[in-house]
């Protein structure tokens, strides 16, 4: 039985494994990734990590990252699951469309925001002042208090139809019978969804906001595209700040003390996931 | 309550607009690029005299031509191994009773947890060792690496929803091992390897970050990362940079077009498993 496993045991340890126990190791280190020498530095890295302004920010906006675009993906994914999950004609042209931005390529979504972003006229400027705000003209990318909330956007743009079809596997498991009984006994709409379906939708709700967060925490492509973690380093995500800090920087010790903090919280997160994922059905 | 009424046709209505207006980022991505250099109107307005300049212009500039090969190599190879090797694994996983085998899959486990950005840097030193970087050797090692927990994960869940009285059957008629999985088992697994091909193609077609770091500056080149050159080269030309946005997402958008019942689908019972 175990020669089954072996080729699969191999690569995962080659690509999982051995590097992510070298990245904890180096990640007391000072290595600079090209000469054998380096020293054992303690916990520098960490204690730079926490007091560098541009990595405290970083930290900070990926959970700005994460949790905004929890929050967005999850609502607006399951208000429009539960108004495709009606009798309407058009529910099967819509759920496509509204899934078509998961299949895309990130790389292309970030350019094309990137472009509607655009400051002085943008698509997205002239869609405001469309609507009266004739005056405001953001920039979107360029501001530090702003562009970590125009990123996001992009995100639960481009994730809110993965939840959404998520959600709607979800609701084909509530019977009709139920919420009709519901409607009898004189719940409103809302009540028939608090009481009757929330319930119901329990672990679709887990397994969405889960992925999301997870998704949100290792951010990459969207930021790295559309700014490069700028303007002045303010829009890096632990991820971008990594790549930043090891490949442009060659500070390879310090870029592991970042990824152990990274990883330190998905694993918390994803060991509630896979609790989460077992409990859905996934595996007896 | 199974009738169309009129409140049924306000949700309709509604949802329809708000798809309109979800839709304007995709409307400004074909309208820009089919649009003259020269014109400078504003990008929500339906372009006056459309051409197709831009999209030849691009496909000769970008690469993409040779990146879509690329691409497509990488990723059937690096599907195919995950097919192959996460249910031969999982199969071994979920059937074997010795003590080992949930240890085992556990060890699998821990990679669903593990983000990748934690042996990206090691990883990256011990290809260079290698002498492998600029090759595509190291995207499919990468992606068989990195996907075979989540696939085996997929698999065993499958896997223990079926009796193992097939295979049984097939024992008594004095097949192997290798061959009950493949006669047997690997058949009965379609479904769950429809899913698999699904999350994992889409995966390997659209990562960006390890082909950034492993082929910048080489002439092999996958989809996201020959967008990433060009559009650098020629940020300002913006709907020659659209056409090539646009050509890069069609072929992902004719197989979600052709196959899109399947592909939700997978999405949807990739994490119910």
């Amino acid at each position: 039985m175990w020669l089954f496993i072996i080729p699969a045991a191999l690569f995962y340890a080659f690509v999982v494994l051995v590097p992510s126990g070298q990245g904890v190791f180096f990640s007391f280190t000072d290595w600079n990734g090209l000469s054998d020498d380096w020293a054992f530095v303690g916990f520098a890295n960490f204690v730079r990590l926490f007091e560098d302004p541009v990595s405290v920010r970083a930290i900070g906006n990926t959970f700005i990252y994460a949790i905004l675009s929890t929050i967005f993906e999850n609502v607006l994914g399951l208000v429009v699951a539960l108004a495709l999950h009606s009798r309407i004609k058009s529910r099967n042209v819509l759920r496509v469309l509204f899934f078509m931005p998961v299949v895309l390529l990130s790389v292309v979504i970030a350019y094309l925001w990137q472009y509607l972003f655009q400051v002085n006229n943008g698509a997205i400027t002239q869609l405001l002042h469309a609507i009266g705000l004739t005056e405001a003209n953001p920039n979107w990318l360029g501001d530090p208090n702003l562009v970590v909330y125009s990123i996001s956007a992009i995100v639960i743009w481009q994730f809110t139809g993965y939840t959404m079809v998520i959600y709607l596997a979800g609701l084909q498991g509530v019977p009709q019978e139920q919420i009709e009984a519901a409607a009898i006994d004189g719940a409103g709409a809302f009540a028939r969804f608090w009481y009757v379906v929330r319930p119901l939708l329990a672990p679709a709700i887990t397994v969405n906001v889960m992925l999301s967060l997870i998704r949100g925490f290792m951010i990459f492509d969207q930021i790295w595209v559309t700014t490069g973690g700028g303007p002045a380093d303010t829009s890096h995500s632990l991820s971008t700040l990594v790549f930043r800090t090891a490949f442009q920087f060659g500070e390879l010790g310090r870029a592991a003390a970042i990824a152990l903090v990274l990883a330190v919280i998905v694993a918390v997160l994803g060991f509630f996931q896979y609790r989460g994922l077992l409990r859905s059905g996934g595996g007896q | 309550m199974n009738r169309y009424t009129w409140r049924t046709g306000t949700v309709e209505g509604v949802m329809i607009v708000v798809a309109l207006i979800f839709m304007i980022p995709v409307y400004v991505l074909i309208n820009l690029s089919v649009r003259k250099q020269s014109d400078l109107s504003s990008p929500l307005l339906p372009t006056r005299e459309p051409t197709l300049d831009n999209f030849g212009l691009a496909w000769t500039q970008s690469g993409l031509g040779e990146a879509m090969v690329n691409s497509a190599l990488i990723t059937v190879v690096s599907v195919a191994l995950l097919v192959v090797l996460g249910s031969l694994s999982a199969y071994g996983l979920a059937r074997a009773t010795a003590r080992w085998s949930p240890m085992a899959f556990y060890l699998f486990m821990i990679g669903l947890l593990v983000p990748f950005q934690l042996g990206l840097v090691p990883l990256y030193r011990n290809f260079a060792a290698l002498g492998l970087l600029g090759t595509a050797v190291p995207l499919v090692v990468i992606y068989v690496g990195l996907r075979l927990p989540f696939t085996i994960f997929l698999y065993t869940t499958f896997l223990r929803q079926i009796p193992a009285e097939y295979e049984e059957a097939a024992a008594i008629d004095g097949a192997g091992l290798f061959a009950r999985f493949r006669r047997v088992v690997f058949p009965l697994l379609r479904p769950i390897t429809g899913t698999v091909i699904i999350l994992n193609g889409l995966f390997v077609w659209n990562d960006f970050l390890t082909p950034l770091l492993y082929l910048s500056g080489s002439v092999n080149r996958t989809v996201p990362l020959a967008v990433y050159s060009f559009v650098n080269e020629n940020t300002t030309v913006w709907p020659l940079v659209f056409a090539a946005l646009l050509i890069s997402v069609i072929p992902v958008l004719l197989a979600f077009f052709l196959f899109q019942k399947a592909l939700i689908q997978g999405f949807a019972s990739g994490v119910k498993g």
